[in-house]
C-alpha cells in the first residue's frame, strides 16, 4: 500500500507539490493524470528519493512505513519500483551484469542467499521471453542504443524480476507505438495482484485503455484536484485539462 | 672541502662514481652529462608541469645493495618470469630453464659487457625519452636488469614477464633498466610487473626503472603493465621507451595503483611507415598519492597510427596527472592519432590535471584528443540505487564500467580479468562517499 | 592557360604586400619622447598626461618591478631579443594636443581613419548598415585622437573617453579599478605596459544601464620604432550591459614594432560585457620581415554574481601574437566565454588561447577556438581551465579545432585542464585536420576555383565563432580571413 500525505516539495525557491494526498491500496491500480509541467514526474522522483527536491512537509508511506528519510536503494528494498520515463543509459555496464547486481541487492536486503549465475540466467530468460526482450538486448550495455520501446520493455522486465509491492509507472506510454504499448501493458497487467499497488502516471488516456485503472486522479497545480473512477479519464479525454488550469493561467 | 650545489647533487655524484666502475663507463658518462645539464626536473620543466621530482628527491636514498635471500614468489600469471629484486637480476628466481626456442635472456650486466650494437641501440633509445632527466639519471646509475631478445619470425606463446621487486626494509634507491627486442616478424606477449615483496618492505623506496622496447619490422607485441603496492613515502619513475619500425604493432595496457609519488612515462617513436601503437590504462589513487602518467608519441614516418585511452579514478586527497603529447613530424603524412583521457573525482579533496597536447607539422593528418573530468553521472547513480543497489555498490559498478572503457582492446581475457579483479579489489577497500 | 598560371604565381608571390591593404603610412609630424626607457621617461609620460602623483608612483613601481622581470619564454614563438632601449615609448601627432571636437582633429588624421574605414564623423556609419550607431575612440600611436558620440552616451550615463581623460575627470573610478584585474606585477609585458602606457579607452556603464550603442576603439600604429602600450579599462556596474569592439592596423615597415597592451574588464553583479576584437596588425612581408609583435594581456573579472564576460577574437595580423584573453569567474553563477579564430600565413607565429579560472559556485565557461595555419606559419592554441575547491558545479566545454593548409606550417594544441572539485565537469575536444579533398573537389566540380572553394570551407569551419561577432564586424572578419589566406592554396 502507498500512502502520500500532505506532501509539499520545493525545487530551489519554487514549490511544486503543494500538499498532495493520495492512497493506493493493495491490489489497486491508480492513475494520475494531469497536464504537462504540473509536477507528475516530480512526484515519482520524490517517492523514489532522487536528490535535488526538498520535502518541506508531509509523508510518503509504503506498507505503513515512512520512507522519506531512506536512501533510494533502501526504498527499493521496501518494495518500491519506479519505471522511469527516461530510462538511463549506462554504456559500460552489461545488462545481465546489472540485472544480477539488482536481484542480489534485493536478496541481500531480505537476508536471502545470492543467486547463482545459472539460476539467474534461467530466471531472466523466462521473464524476458514473456516481454519479447531478446537475448541480444540482454548482452548489450544497459539501455545503451536501445529504442524507446526496448527501454520501456527493459523497465517492465526489471519490475517483473523484482516483484515490487508498489510499482510507479512514469509516462510509460511516451514514445511507444501501439504494438510496443500492448506488450508493455500486457507485462504490467500480468503483474497485477491483490498484494501489489500500482501508480500509473500519464498525460493521455490512451494507456488506460490497456491498463484499466481502479481509480483516476487529476493532478494540477501541485495537488490532486479530483478523484473518481475510470470514467473520469474518458471525461478528461473529451474536455482536456482546461477546467483545472483556470487558476494557473491567470 | 668543495661544497656541491646541494645535497642531492653530491649524493648522485658519489653514486655515479660508484656505478662508473661497473661497465659501460662511456655511455654512463654521456647520460650523467645529460642529467647534469638538466638537473632533476621541477615544475618549470614543461614535461614535468605537475610533478616536482626535484623536491621529492631532495634526499636521495643510498643505492640498493641487494642480498642473497631467496623469497618464495607467488605466481600471478602463467608467464616466463624474469625477476629483478632490489636492483639485481635474479636468475635463481626466474624461469630460465626450458626457455622456448627463439628467446634469449641475459642480465643487463652481461649485455653491457657484450657491447653488442643491436642490443645497445635498444638499451639506449634516442628521442624524447633520452632527453628526459629521470631517464638520463637512470642511464648513469642503472644497476642491473634483464635483456630479452626474440629472434626474427618467432612466436612466443607464453607471456614474458618482467618483474621488478623491492624487498629491502630500509629506504634504498634502485635503478634498473631492461630491454625487450622483438625481431622482424616476431610476435610476443609481455607483462611488466612492479611491486613490493612483503609487508616489511620500506615505504620510502626510490625506484627508477626503464623498460626499453624495440619492435623490428612487422613485429607484434601485446603487453600489460601492472604497478602497485609502493608505500606512502616512495618516489618512483617507471619509464617505457618504445621504438617501432615499419609495420610494427604495439598494444600496451597498464594498471597503476598509486603509491607515494609515482610517475609513469611512456615514450613511443613510430619510426617506420604503417607502425601502430596503442596505449591504454587505468590509474587508481587515493590518500595523498600522486600519480602522473605522461605520454609522448612521436610520429616520424607516414601512415602511422596511435590510439590512447586513459581513465583515472581519484579518491580522498589524491592528485592525478595525465599529460599526453602527440607529435607529427614534417612529412609524417596520413598519421592517425587519437588520445582520450577521462577522470573521475570521488572526493572534493582530489585533484586532476589533464594536459593533452597536439604538435602537428604535417597537413594530411587526422588527429584529435579529448579530455574530461568530473564526478560519476548522478542520473546513472540514482537509477542504480532506485533498483536497490546500495550507493557504494552502485558507485563501484559505474566505476568498473568507466575503467573498463580503457580495456576494450585487451585481447587476452586473462589479462582483462586480472585487471578487473584488481580494480574491484581497490574499489572494495574504499568507503563509499 | 599560361597567362592564368602566371597570374596565380604572381599573386602567390605578392600575397602579403597586396593583401595587407592598411599598410600605408600617414605623413604627420609627431612629438616623441626621447628614445629608450628609464624612470625619466616614465615621469615624462606621466607629466604629459598631467597625472596625479599616485599614478606617477604607480607607474614607477611598475617600472622598478619590470627591471627585475624576465621576458617569458614558454610560448611557442621565436624572435630576436628586443632592445627595449631602442624604442620610443611615446609618440603623439603634434597637431592635436587634446582635440575637443572633431573639427580640431588634423584633417590628415581624419583621412587616415577614412582610408581605414573607421567612421569618426558621427553621421557616418560603417558602410552598408543604416541605423546602427557605433561610438569610436580612435587611438593613434600613443594618444586618443577622437572619441565620437560622447554626448549621446553621457545622456545614458555611460562614460566613454580616453583613459588619460578619465584620470582627470573620474579619478576615483580609475584608481579603484586600474590594475585590479591585471595586477602591476602580473607579467613582463603587462608590467611594462603599466609603467609606460600612454592612452587607451575607458568605459564605465552605470548600474542597470544597457549601453545604447556599440562602443569601439580603433588602434593605429603609425610611427617608426614606436611601441604602442595602450590600456583599456571597462567597468560594467551591476545589471548593466555593454558590447565593445576593437580594431587594429599598422603601416608596413621593415622593422618589428612592439604592441604591448593591457585590457581589464570588470563585471559586477548581473552585468554583461561582450568584447570583440578584429586584430589585423601588419603581419610582416612574405619573407618574414617586419610586422607587429602583439604581446597583449587581456583579462576579465566576473566579480559579481551572475556576471558574464565574453571574448570574441578574429586574429589575422601581427608577426607574433602572444595573447590569452581570460576570465576569472569569481562571482557565483558567473559565465565566461572565449570564441577565437586565429589565421596565420606567411611566417606568422601565433600563440593564443584563454584561461577560464573557476572560483565561484555554478560558474560556466565555454571555449571555441578555430586555428587555421597556412604558409610557413605556426599556430598554437594554449588554454587553461581550472576549478578551485570552492567551485561547486563548475562547467566547462572546450572545442578546439585546427586546420592546416600546406606542408610547411604547424598547428599545436596545449590545453591545461585542472580540477580540484568533484562536482566540476570539464570537457575538452580537439581535432586537427586538413581541408578534405572530397569537399574541395565537390565545390570545384560545381565551378569554384581552388581558392574560392577553400574560402568556402574555411568559412564553414569558423562559422561558430563568426556568429558571435556583431554583424558588420562579422562581414569584415570574413573578408579578412579570405584575404589572409590568399595564395595559400596551389
Amino acid at each position: 500500500m502507498l500512502e502520500i500525505r500532505n506532501l509539499h516539495v520545493s525545487v530551489g525557491d519554487r514549490e511544486i507539490l503543494k500538499g498532495l494526498t493520495l492512497t493506493v491500496k493493495d491490489g489497486e491500480v491508480a492513475a494520475i493524470m494531469g497536464p504537462n509541467g504540473t509536477g507528475k514526474s516530480t512526484l515519482s522522483y520524490v517517492i523514489a528519493g532522487r536528490e535535488g527536491y526538498e520535502v518541506t512537509q508531509g509523508e510518503v508511506l509504503i506498507n505503513g512505513e515512512n520512507i522519506l528519510d531512506l536512501a533510494p536503494h533502501e526504498r527499493a528494498a521496501r518494495g518500491l519500483f519506479l519505471a522511469f520515463q527516461y530510462p538511463v543509459e549506462i554504456p559500460g555496464v552489461a545488462t545481465m551484469q546489472f540485472l544480477k547486481a539488482m536481484l542480489n541487492a534485493q536478496r541481500r536486503a531480505r537476508g536471502e542467499p545470492e543467486l547463482q549465475t545459472p539460476d539467474l540466467m534461467k530466471l531472466v530468460r523466462e521473464a524476458a521471453a514473456k516481454l519479447g526482450v531478446s537475448q541480444e538486448m540482454l548482452r548489450r550495455p544497459l539501455n545503451s542504443g536501445f529504442s524507446g520501446g526496448e527501454k520501456k520493455r527493459m523497465e517492465i522486465l526489471q519490475m517483473a524480476l523484482l516483484e515490487p509491492s508498489v510499482g510507479i509507472l512514469d509516462e510509460t506510454d511516451s514514445g511507444l507505438d501501439i504494438d510496443a504499448l500492448r506488450v508493455v501493458s500486457d507485462g504490467v497487467n500480468s503483474l497485477r495482484s491483490p498484494q501489489r499497488s500500482f501508480l500509473v502516471i500519464t498525460h493521455y488516456q490512451r494507456l488506460l485503455d490497456y491498463i484499466r485503472p481502479d481509480s483516476v486522479h487529476v493532478m494540477a497545480q501541485g495537488v490532486i484536484q479530483r478523484s473518481g473512477g475510470p470514467e473520469l479519464a474518458l471525461e478528461l479525454e473529451k474536455n482536456g485539462y482546461r477546467d483545472y488550469l483556470a487558476g494557473e493561467a491567470a | 672541502m668543495i661544497k656541491l650545489a646541494n645535497e642531492a647533487d653530491a649524493i648522485y655524484e658519489a653514486q655515479y662514481q660508484t656505478m662508473q666502475k661497473s661497465g659501460a663507463a662511456q655511455r654512463r658518462a654521456g647520460s650523467y652529462q645529460a642529467f647534469l645539464e638538466r638537473g632533476l626536473p621541477n615544475r618549470r620543466v614543461e614535461s614535468w608541469h605537475y610533478t616536482d621530482l626535484k623536491a621529492a628527491l631532495a634526499k636521495p636514498a643510498p643505492l640498493a645493495a641487494g642480498d642473497e635471500r631467496k623469497p618464495l614468489l607467488a605466481r600471478t600469471h602463467d608467464s616466463i618470469r624474469l625477476v629483478t629484486l632490489d636492483g639485481k637480476f635474479r636468475p635463481d628466481l626466474s624461469d630460465l630453464s626450458e626457455l622456448p626456442v627463439g628467446l634469449r635472456v641475459r642480465s643487463l650486466h652481461e649485455a653491457l659487457a657484450d657491447d653488442n650494437p643491436e642490443i645497445n641501440v635498444a638499451l639506449w633509445p634516442d628521442g624524447a625519452g633520452a632527453e628526459d632527466a629521470a631517464v638520463a639519471l637512470n642511464g648513469a646509475l642503472m644497476q642491473d636488469g634483464v635483456v630479452v631478445s626474440v629472434s626474427s619470425g618467432a612466436t612466443i606463446a607464453r607471456p614474458i614477464e618482467f618483474v621488478t621487486l623491492v624487498g629491502a626494509s630500509l629506504p634504498e634507491a634502485i635503478f634498473t633498466r631492461s630491454a625487450l627486442i622483438v625481431g622482424a616478424g616476431a610476435s610476443v606477449k609481455a607483462i611488466e610487473t612492479a611491486g613490493v615483496l612483503e609487508r616489511e618492505t620500506s615505504n620510502a623506496t626510490q625506484l627508477n626503472h626503464l623498460l626499453a622496447l624495440r619492435l623490428e619490422h612487422d613485429s607484434k607485441l601485446d603487453m600489460l603493465s601492472h604497478i602497485s603496492g609502493f608505500g606512502g613515502d616512495s618516489v618512483s619513475v617507471f619509464s617505457l621507451n618504445a621504438h617501432l619500425a615499419s609495420h610494427a604493432q604495439l598494444k600496451a595496457h597498464q594498471l597503476i595503483e598509486g603509491g607515494g609519488l609515482l610517475r609513469r612515462q611512456l615514450f613511443a617513436a613510430l619510426d617506420g611507415e604503417f607502425a601502430g601503437a596503442s596505449f591504454n590504462g587505468v590509474t587508481l589513487a587515493r590518500g595523498r598519492q600522486h600519480a602522473d602518467t605522461t605520454l609522448f608519441v612521436d610520429h616520424r614516418q607516414p601512415h602511422g597510427a596511435s590510439h590512447e585511452r586513459f581513465r583515472t579514478i581519484l579518491d580522498e586527497h589524491a592528485i592525478g596527472v595525465f599529460q599526453g603529447k602527440i607529435v607529427v613530424r614534417p612529412g609524417a603524412q596520413k598519421t592517425d592519432g587519437v588520445m582520450q583521457s577521462k577522470a573521475i573525482l570521488l572526493s572534493d579533496g582530489a585533484t586532476m590535471n589533464n594536459k593533452p597536447e597536439l604538435e602537428i607539422f604535417a597537413d594530411d593528418v587526422k588527429c584529435g584528443h579529448g579530455a574530461a573530468c568530473g564526478r560519476l553521472d548522478q542520473d546513472q547513480l540514482f537509477y542504480l540505487m532506485a533498483r536497490g543497489l546500495p550507493r557504494g555498490e552502485a558507485q563501484s559498478l559505474l566505476l568498473e564500467a568507466f575503467a573498463n572503457e580503457s580495456l576494450i582492446d585487451i585481447s587476452d581475457y586473462r589479462s582483462r580479468d586480472f585487471v578487473l579483479e584488481r580494480i574491484g579489489g581497490w574499489l572494495a577497500e574504499r568507503t563509499p562517499s | 592557360m599560361m597567362a592564368a598560371r602566371q597570374e596565380t604565381v604572381a599573386r602567390v608571390e605578392a600575397i602579403d604586400v597586396d593583401a595587407y591593404k592598411y599598410g600605408f603610412t600617414t605623413d604627420i609630424e609627431s612629438e616623441k619622447a626621447p628614445k629608450g626607457l628609464g624612470e625619466d621617461i616614465v615621469r615624462f609620460i606621466s607629466a604629459k598626461k598631467n597625472e596625479p602623483e599616485w599614478l606617477t608612483q604607480w607607474r614607477l613601481e611598475a617600472y622598478r618591478r619590470w627591471l627585475t622581470m624576465r621576458e617569458p619564454d614558454w610560448a611557442r614563438v621565436h624572435y630576436p631579443p628586443i632592445d627595449y632601449q631602442d624604442l620610443y615609448y611615446y609618440a603623439a601627432p603634434k597637431s592635436t594636443p587634446g582635440p575637443k571636437t572633431l573639427d580640431d582633429v588634423d584633417p590628415e588624421l581624419l583621412r587616415t581613419y577614412e582610408k581605414l574605414g573607421i567612421p569618426l564623423r558621427e553621421q557616418e556609419i560603417l558602410a552598408g548598415v543604416e541605423t546602427r550607431k557605433i561610438a569610436v575612440d580612435a587611438v593613434f600611436d600613443s594618444v586618443s585622437v577622437a572619441t565620437t558620440f560622447k554626448e549621446e552616451l553621457a545622456k545614458a550615463g555611460v562614460i566613454f573617453c580616453p583613459i588619460s581623460e578619465a584620470v582627470q575627470t573620474h579619478p576615483e573610478l580609475v584608481r579603484q579599478y586600474l590594475g585590479s584585474v591585471v595586477p602591476v606585477t602580473d607579467n613582463f609585458f603587462a608590467t611594462l605596459n603599466s609603467a609606460v602606457y600612454s592612452d587607451g579607452s575607458f568605459v564605465y556603464v552605470p548600474k542597470g544601464v544597457r549601453c545604447p550603442m556599440e562602443l569601439s576603439t580603433y588602434f593605429r600604429i603609425n610611427e617608426q620604432k614606436t611601441g604602442q602600450f595602450e590600456r583599456t579599462l571597462i567597468i560594467a556596474d551591476a545589471g548593466s550591459y555593454v558590447s565593445y569592439l576593437e580594431g587594429c592596423t599598422a603601416p608596413k615597415r621593415d622593422e618589428n614594432q612592439l604592441h604591448a597592451a593591457v585590457v581589464e574588464l570588470v563585471a559586477l553583479d548581473d552585468a554583461e560585457i561582450k568584447y570583440s576584437t578584429v586584430q589585423n596588425w601588419y603581419p610582416g612581408d612574405s619573407s618574414g620581415r617586419g610586422g607587429i609583435y602583439n604581446f597583449v594581456t587581456k583579462r576579465g573579472d566576473c566579480r559579481g554574481r551572475n556576471s558574464h564576460i565574453s571574448w570574441t577574437q578574429v586574429e589575422t595580423g601581427s608577426a607574433i601574437t602572444w595573447k590569452y584573453p581570460s576570465c576569472i569567474l569569481r562571482g557565483d553563477n558567473s559565465q565566461g566565454e572565449f570564441y577565437s579564430i586565429a589565421v596565420s600565413n606567411g611566417h606568422q607565429q601565433v600563440d593564443s588561447g584563454t584561461k577560464m579560472i573557476h572560483l565561484g559556485r555554478n560558474t560556466k565557461s565555454r571555449i571555441v577556438s578555430k586555428g587555421i595555419s597556412a604558409g610557413k606559419s605556426q599556430n598554437t592554441y594554449r588554454g587553461q581551465v581550472s576549478a578551485h575547491r570552492r567551485a561547486d558545479n563548475a562547467r566547462n566545454y572546450t572545442q578546439c579545432d585546427s586546420l592546416l593548409i600546406g606542408h610547411d606550417c604547424g598547428a599545436h594544441t596545449v590545453p591545461y585542464i585542472e580540477s580540484k572539485n568533484t562536482s566540476a565537469q570539464f570537457e575538452h575536444e580537439a581535432t586537427t585536420s586538413k581541408i578534405s579533398e572530397d569537399q574541395l573537389f565537390y565545390a570545384m566540380q560545381r565551378g569554384l576555383t581552388a581558392e574560392e572553394a577553400t574560402a568556402l570551407i574555411v568559412n564553414g569551419f569558423v562559422r561558430d565563432v563568426l556568429q558571435q561577432l556583431p554583424m558588420e564586424f562579422a562581414v569584415e572578419a570574413q573578408k579578412l580571413i579570405s584575404i589572409s589566406l590568399e595564395g595559400s592554396v596551389g
